[in-house]
């Protein structure tokens, strides 16, 4: 086991998981308090036809032109439910579920006109031990950017998320701070692509901040507690998974969800267990 | 705006600290909420909005925090817009808005009240920890800094949105329904705190529905229902006459109208 450590697309596998763990499980704080991790599960099913569409325009699967496909379409859902819902009718959960099965039933269509069919799977679920360093870049990248914006935004994102009426008179451009951290959100579904595939990207997206905010009641700790756990549960997943000869992305959501639920459990303050011996 | 310091010459100096709203209509959509409201104030005052349920309290503190839009009037504060002055204007929600579960402690939400000092990305700096710890102390709250809000009990909820307007070294406090939903000791806290708040040359403005402990409470009336219905020191004011004519209008061009839930 290692031995496989040392060889260059394993080291590259693993400075991808720190980077993704962590800026995702980052982020994930923000889906936590905005309760949307439902519109995120929609946002990344929405990338696979996303994806679709690009090698069918282009006909070609590349990297790029994948990660293209991917962020337009989850661009033309995520914004146009924001969009749709901001005339009070709708809410956005609604708009949201409609376009994205109307997104995904257009992918699902094209789907058997493509003669790459096999490496769409790759996109399903992910394979972190094939990142090129291209990927790294492109991660790295979108990593920067996403703990940037937020940490220097965190106090108007943050009062925008607790008391968006009380932001707004304070001067903060609220409705701007909610186009932002949609695009950063979309922006993290597709770095998290490559290494968990687009229908397990929730599982980095939500399960870090979820698992934090049953330890904790401090809200700064939900973001940097989850980016460590994050990046923490994904190197583990990683050395698990070459031991043991499975899948990584798969394991990566498995290990999230089992701190969850041992959190969830045994956590001091707000776990199963404790409570029940407080009465 | 850097002059913060100065709330206990406010009292000496009403005449530089006057809230001054002229014709202040608010709509939403075709409903008249607010039809042109004017009447004027100073700090060191502890003025009641009273009036039934949809008659606009709400609506009028909204507006003075510039939480909606106002579609006629002004609204000045020592002389110039109230928008130039949002830092110095609190406004404490009623408690159906607030979302309790949000992972925050006490410091954490007083601490928000130093983000018009730091700015949207300065430091947060000792001085500006020192401002919470002083608004934490000053409301009896600094054993509780560390609970989840929806961890403390009425009183001390309210207490902690309010120390977070003292963190902000706001000058006008704007409440909506503080004393709803208080114990009678909690409530008496309340009103002696608030006494105290405007002893320091503080103005407060507070949406209030029970009529018998107004004059203990509040030194001004605004009786409200769409339109003014009087303003003026609470014993002169607030008489039996002008209650019937607040709360038992008749004859309106139009009935008045809850505003809505997410305005």
């Amino acid at each position: 086991m290692l031995e496989v450590l040392t060889t260059g697309f394993y080291q590259r596998a693993l400075l991808a998981a720190v980077m993704i763990g962590f800026a995702n499980g980052f982020f994930s704080g923000f889906v936590v308090l905005r309760r949307t991790a439902l519109s995120v599960s929609a946002l990344s099913h929405t990338m696979l036809p996303g994806i679709a569409l690009a090698i069918f325009i282009t006909g070609a699967l590349t990297q790029a032109n994948a990660f293209l496909g991917a962020l337009f379409a989850a661009l033309i859902v995520g914004l146009g439910s924001v969009a749709v819902s901001r005339g009070n009718r709708i809410a956005q959960g609604t708009a949201l579920a409609v376009l994205y099965t109307t997104a995904f039933a257009a992918g699902v269509a094209i789907l058997p006109h493509l003669d790459t069919r096999q490496e769409l799977e790759h996109w399903l679920f992910g394979d972190i031990v094939a990142v090129g360093n291209a990927d790294l870049w492109i991660v790295f990248s979108i990593s920067a950017v996403t703990l940037t914006t937020t940490n220097l935004l965190m106090r108007p994102i943050l009062l925008t998320l607790f008391e968006p009426n009380v932001a707004a008179a304070q001067g903060v451009p609220t409705r701007t701070m909610q186009y932002l951290l949609f695009g950063l959100l979309i922006l993290s579904l597709v770095a998290s692509l490559q290494a968990v595939g687009c229908v397990l990207s929730v599982g980095l997206l939500v399960a870090p901040a979820a698992t934090v905010s049953l330890l904790t009641d401090r809200t700064s700790a939900l973001f940097w507690g989850g980016g460590i756990l994050g990046a923490l549960g994904s190197v583990a997943a990683l050395l698990i998974s070459a031991h043991f000869n499975l899948s990584p992305g798969p394991v990566i959501v498995m290990v999230l969800g089992g701190f969850f639920l041992l959190a969830y459990l045994f956590g001091p303050k707000y776990g199963l267990l404790s409570r029940h011996l407080r009465g | 705006m850097k002059d913060h310091d100065h709330h206990a010459c406010c009292a000496h100096h009403a005449s530089h600290h006057e809230l001054a709203i002229e014709g202040l209509t608010v709509k939403y959509r075709s409903l008249m909420a607010l039809d042109s409201v004017s009447f004027s104030t100073s700090c060191g005052n502890r003025v009641a909005l009273i009036g039934p349920n949809g008659a606009g309290k709400s609506t009028l503190l909204k507006a003075i925090a510039g939480l909606v839009p106002q579609r006629a009037g002004t609204i000045r504060w020592r002389g110039a817009p109230v928008r130039k002055w949002f830092s110095e204007f609190a406004y404490l929600p009623q408690r159906e808005d607030v979302d309790w579960s949000f992972p925050i402690t006490l410091r954490g939400l007083v601490e928000m009240g130093r983000y018009p000092q730091t700015g949207w990305c300065g430091r947060f700096r000792a001085e500006d920890a020192a401002a919470v710890d002083r608004a934490l102390d000053a409301l009896d709250l600094t054993h509780l800094q560390d609970r989840q809000i929806r961890e403390l009990s009425g009183g001390q909820q309210q207490r902690g949105f309010i120390a977070r307007a003292l963190a902000q070294e706001a000058h006008v406090l704007l409440l909506d329904e503080p004393f709803t939903g208080l114990d009678r000791n909690a409530a008496r806290r309340l009103g002696d705190l608030l006494g105290r708040l405007s002893g320091e040359g503080r103005l407060i403005l507070a949406s209030h529905h029970d009529l018998a402990n107004v004059p203990d409470l509040f030194d001004e009336v605004l009786l409200v229902n769409q339109r003014m219905i009087g303003f003026g020191p609470t014993a002169t004011t607030l008489t039996p006459e002008a209650i019937e004519r607040t709360f038992h209008q008749s004859n309106e061009p139009s009935a008045p109208v809850r505003p809505p839930a997410n305005a």
